[in-house]
């Protein structure tokens, strides 16, 4: 870890301000940003601690969402009650997602902002693109099982590990950002993440100096909500795949499908092609190999991990059945 | 005064059950676990000598070469460093368990990705990690770098090489018969606490503390390895937070912070990184093995053919036992077994968690399954006619043997259903139900053992030897043999461990420890019990203490009356090591789901039944066997270190990405301890059981998941992505 200058942010604005250095960060709960600094692949000149700007609240927004703040816990938005009564999708995400201890810390803006879990990226004597543009991709022929399928580069090939924002990608949540001149603008969840292309170290669509302040959820829509997490081991380990589902079958014929996914791309993946598919449609394993046949067309693998390509469809086959049959 | 044992013949006076105390055999909870679980216990680490300096290792960056500079001068200016040390005595690899001589050292030669080259010592361990991470190190690299079994032409391991019979032929008349490859990846032992030591220098002796297995070992090590007379070295090691097989022997950071500590003239502590620990310790080789199974139409055994591939670094000594078990725990007139080992430059492969068994029987006891289903019989009574009546390379006599009430106990309790096993015909939702089982079976090992045995003057006993507790619970049981031995409570039992001025022990590894060093305190009670007959007037044979007190007559103190009685108790295996084969047995039964979409593998219960000889606390003796069949829920469903294919440097080095079972992959596990007395296993009776506990139990989960979906695999571990491919349409 390299000497770093510490800063308690006073106000949005402070941090802000801080954060609009080059070789400066914000740190949350510290659970992603810390472990990167030790093995040096993160190394800030300057850190500002936003934990005491407020910003936890989750509360419920006047057109019947609900705004939660960035600094909200993973474990105070899973267990709130809206949230579990409402978006239940998004609180079986996060607790499908890492250990107790790291929820009770991991914040949701920090959770949207983790780094990839590339062993080439985490390692800084290998090359990466993402890390050390033009060093190379040490993941395209090497070990390779947790990276993505779906719009890789030639540069990178990592994956957006998390399940929060995959969730609320399905539901059509919203990022607030706040920037130092105290504008604040919104991007969907779905647009927050970038693909690598020829940027590959650009993960989100942050600009120097802006900072997350909370993720709004709109209204509660009909239907199930469902999150399936396939993982090596049934605790603590990350997505081979997931899929964020909120479905609706209406007199036999679907009427909404909502859905995203995660462990395929560098970002929760979401096609909107997929329900265009669905809806209006009779429930049938043919409609959703057709579903699968259009999320996977583009998908191509790297050898290690070839086998997420069936994983998706199997897995959601399973979930649109189980949607179906939750409808019944 | 000293006692001294050889044990040349078996012994079936049971002693120890003929004690009046009444605290051996009881399901007693560790002594130490209060300190644990209050952080009391101090860990090596922990242990902060004034004025201590930190010390980093630094780490290779190519996989094979040499290092032609080591440009110090590119961190001696940066804030608080102090040193860098690239002493030509700096070791490069762990010694491997009983070496008994210093490990790898010229540090300048390069021969796996991660290997430590150098220490950088700083004021604080940020500054010299740091300073580590910005070292300049020049290389010339050798291109010459195989990293895969594959790429080289192996050699045969010459001393497991069985030929008996003709297997080609028994394999051509068998009535039935399979022949079957199976692979298991790599595995690391994933102990929670890092190796770690802390050195001090007094211009005299040197005292070091860290977290080993063997100290009896370790110190003769340490000493080849700095060049030093053993007598100017202490080791100390009272607590180990998990070893595994990567304690064993001494390991990088001892010598490297011994090697400042003396050069800096101030105490050093090196701790590795969990990356280290990883990469630079200890792996289990990977496998790929080859089972030949001919049984004739009842289901007997004809030909037993075993074959293994292993790796390990040029010059390493150490081959995984893939085969030890497969020796002799079935019977079959022909027989062939052989293991090959490939050179590669990958991190050193030793011992980790069985080494041999756990990987072996799980191949071993898939295939059985395989000939089960091919015969059609049942795969517990597969096993059962096929259990020899003596060791059938050697023509031993075995020790004692519990197989077969394993397999029988196992079964009844489980609830095992002995009918037909048509795979894939149990549907829940969307998970496929199965069962399966498979034999467990691990080598006992016994190894020469010291330990000081004090009755005080105040009818209070203390136990010392270097014997190593790396929480198994070796300080509670030998409490408990004293105390049994002497009529004491436990708590009148002070067990002083982890000390080289202590006697030495037989170190803790190859699940040796409780039927060793427990003899060797047998042995020096047995001493101080002659003693105190003669006070008591009476022969040692007929003296009856408990409570403190001759039971009816005088108390110990009284019996004292102010003396102390010291007995050293030497244990040696003796003769008997040649005359017989001895080993622990068991049986595993599982029940799985599996996932019709995903693949995922889920454990509903799984039960292990074991003989390992006496059972000297049936709480931790319980414990042991939670832990092991944990391991082989790893090694069955998630356990497989990943290694770059171009540099051969391990990647998922963190308990994050390498995954060992948590929690929740943990299903009701019940434990069945079944009776036994090995009377030439010990003179206490017992046998190892920490390793048996986990050698085997992963073909049990395989087997289920056959036989839940029918999918049959032949790798291991069974991840989603393998078990999909293998699952029928
Ligand atoms: C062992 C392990 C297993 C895990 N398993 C999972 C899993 O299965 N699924 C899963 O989803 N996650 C998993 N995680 C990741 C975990 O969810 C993240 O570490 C956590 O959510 C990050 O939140 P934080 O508040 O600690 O972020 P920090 O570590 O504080 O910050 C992370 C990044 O976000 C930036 N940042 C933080 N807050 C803001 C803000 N308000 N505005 C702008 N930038 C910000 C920081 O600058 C930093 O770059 C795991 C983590 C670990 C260590
Ligand atoms: S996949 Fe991306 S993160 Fe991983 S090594 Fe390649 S460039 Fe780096």
């Amino acid at each position: 870890m390299r000497p770093f200058q510490y800063n308690r942010a006073r106000s949005l604005a402070d941090a802000s301000g801080i954060i609009s250095d080059k070789g400066a960060l914000a740190i949350a709960g510290g659970t992603n940003l810390l472990d990167l600094m030790k093995l040096q692949v993160e190394i800030p000149e300057q850190l500002a601690d936003i934990n005491h700007l407020g910003m936890a609240e989750i509360a419920d927004t006047e057109d019947g969402g609900l705004r939660i703040g960035a600094l909200a816990t993973n474990t105070a938005a899973a267990v709130h009650p809206r949230v579990r009564s409402d978006y239940p999708v998004l609180a079986r995400a996060i607790l499908a997602g890492a250990t107790q201890q790291l929820r009770n810390k991991a914040t949701t803006g920090g959770n949207l902002c983790q780094r990839t879990r590339c062993f080439y990226f985490t390692n800084v004597d290998q090359p990466c693109n993402k890390r050390e543009p033009g060093s190379g991709c040490g993941a395209i022929d090497g070990i390779a099982k947790l990276h993505a399928v779906l719009g890789t580069s030639d540069q990178c090939i990592a994956t957006y590990p998390g399940d929060m924002a995959v969730a609320m990608s399905a539901l059509g949540a919203v990022v607030h950002i706040a920037h130092e001149d105290g504008e604040e603008r919104t991007v969907p969840v779905a647009d927050f993440h970038c693909l690598p292309g020829d940027t590959p170290w650009r993960e989100n669509v942050l600009e120097p100096g802006e900072i997350i302040t909370a993720v709004s959820l709109p209204a509660k829509v009909a239907g199930t909500q469902i999150y399936r997490k396939v993982r090596e081991r049934s605790s603590y380990a990350f997505a081979l795949v997931s899929i964020a589902a909120i479905v609706e079958i209406k007199n036999g014929l679907f009427s909404r499908a909502d859905l995203a996914f995660g462990g395929l791309a560098h970002k929760p993946w979401h096609d909107p092609r997929i329900a265009d598919v669905l809806i209006g449609q009779v429930p049938s394993e043919k409609l959703f190999d057709e579903a699968a046949d259009i999320l996977l067309s583009g998908a191509q693998g790297f050898g290690e991990n070839d086998f997420k390509i069936p994983l998706t469809r199997r897995t959601l086959h399973a979930v649109l059945a189980q949607a179906v049959e939750q409808a019944a | 005064m000293s006692a001294h044992l050889k044990q040349d013949e078996p012994d079936t006076s049971n002693r120890l059950d003929n004690m009046r105390q009444g605290v051996l055999g009881k399901p007693l909870s560790r002594i130490d676990g209060l300190a644990k679980v209050t952080g009391t216990a101090t860990y090596s680490a922990e242990y902060s000598p004034e004025n201590c300096a930190e010390g980093v290792l630094v780490t290779a960056t190519i996989t094979r070469g040499v290092v032609t500079r080591i440009d110090k001068d590119s961190v001696l200016s940066m804030p608080g460093v102090i040193s860098v040390i690239d002493d030509a005595r700096l070791t490069t690899r762990a010694a491997q368990g009983t070496a008994d001589e210093a490990p790898q050292q010229s540090p300048r030669t390069v021969c796996y990705w991660g290997q430590p080259i150098a220490l950088v010592v700083a004021e604080t361990f940020e500054q010299a990690r740091d300073a580590a991470k910005h070292l300049k190190v020049i290389y010339r690299e050798n291109e010459a770098a195989p990293v895969s079994p594959d790429l080289v032409e192996p050699k045969e391991h010459e001393d497991e090489t069985v030929r008996q019979g003709d297997l080609a032929r028994a394999m051509s008349d068998a009535a039935h018969s399979v022949d079957i490859a199976y692979t298991t990846k790599g595995h690391a032992s994933a102990a929670m606490e890092p190796h770690a030591a802390v050195a001090e220098w007094d211009g005299k002796k040197l005292t070091v503390h860290a977290s080993l297995q063997m100290l009896n070992f370790n110190i003769t090590e340490l000493a080849d390895a700095l060049d030093m007379d053993e007598d100017k070295l202490r080791l100390v090691s009272r607590f180990v937070g998990g070893g595994f097989g990567s304690k064993l022997g001494v390991s990088e950071e001892t010598v490297a912070a011994s090697l400042a500590a003396m050069e800096l003239e101030r105490p050093v502590r090196v701790v590795m990184s969990r990356q280290q620990v990883f990469q630079c310790v200890m792996r289990r080789s990977e496998t790929t093995q080859r089972l030949r199974l001919a049984a004739d139409k009842d289901g007997k055994l004809t030909g037993f053919g075993h074959q293994a591939l292993v790796s390990n670094l040029p010059g390493e000594t150490f081959a995984e036992p893939v085969l030890q078990s497969s020796h002799f725990l079935y019977a079959a007139e022909s027989r062939e077994l052989k293991l090959n080992v490939a050179r590669i430059h990958q991190m050193t492969a030793g011992s980790v968690r069985a080494p041999g068994e756990a990987v072996g029987m799980p191949a071993l006891e898939g295939a059985m399954d395989v000939l089960a289903e091919k015969i059609g019989i049942d795969p517990v009574e597969l096993r059962l006619i096929n259990i020899p009546e003596e060791d059938p390379e050697q023509g031993l006599p075995f020790s004692s043997h519990k197989l077969a009430e394993c397999l029988k106990q196992g079964a009844e309790a489980f609830g095992w259903d002995s009918g037909h096993r048509e795979p894939r015909v149990k549907r829940e939702g969307e998970w496929w139900v199965g069962t399966g089982m498979a034999s467990a079976a691990r080598v006992h090992n016994v190894s020469e053992a010291k330990a000081r045995v004090t009755l005080k003057p105040d009818g209070t006993c203390l136990v010392e030897t270097d014997m190593t507790d790396i929480g198994t619970g070796t300080y509670t049981i030998l409490a408990q043999i004293a105390g049994e031995m002497l009529g004491l409570e436990i708590d009148k039992v002070l067990v002083d461990l982890g000390d080289s001025q202590h006697p030495r022990g037989p170190g803790s590894g190859g699940s040796w420890g409780a039927a060793s060093i427990g003899s060797a305190v047998y042995v020096g009670c047995k001493a101080i019990r002659e003693e105190l007959a003669t006070r008591a007037g009476t022969s040692e044979a007929e003296l009856e203490l408990a409570e403190g007190r001759v039971v009816g007559g005088q108390t110990l103190t009284a019996l004292l009356d102010g003396d102390e009685i010291s007995e050293e108790g030497h244990y040696e295996p003796g003769d008997i090591k040649d005359d017989y084969t001895a080993s622990g047995f068991g049986a595993f039964f599982a029940q799985v789901r599996v996932n019709h979409f995903t693949g995922e593998t889920r454990i509903d219960r799984m039960l292990g039944a074991f003989g390992f000889g006496r059972v000297l606390n049936p709480k931790t003796a319980r414990s042991q066997c939670l832990g092991g069949i944990t391991w082989s829920i790893g090694v069955a469903l998630t356990e497989a270190l990943e290694f770059d294919p171009r540099d051969g440097h391990l990647v998922n080095c963190d308990l994050a990405e390498y995954h060992v079972p948590v929690h929740r992959d943990l299903p009701e596990l019940e434990v069945v301890l079944v009776d036994e007395r090995d009377p030439a296993a010990s003179p206490i009776q017992a046998k190892g059981i920490g390793e048996l506990g986990m050698c085997g139990g992963a073909a049990a989960i395989a087997n289920a998941i056959y036989n839940a979906c029918g999918a049959r695999l032949f790798e291991y571990p069974m991840t989603p992505d393998r078990v999909l491919a293998a699952m029928p349409e």
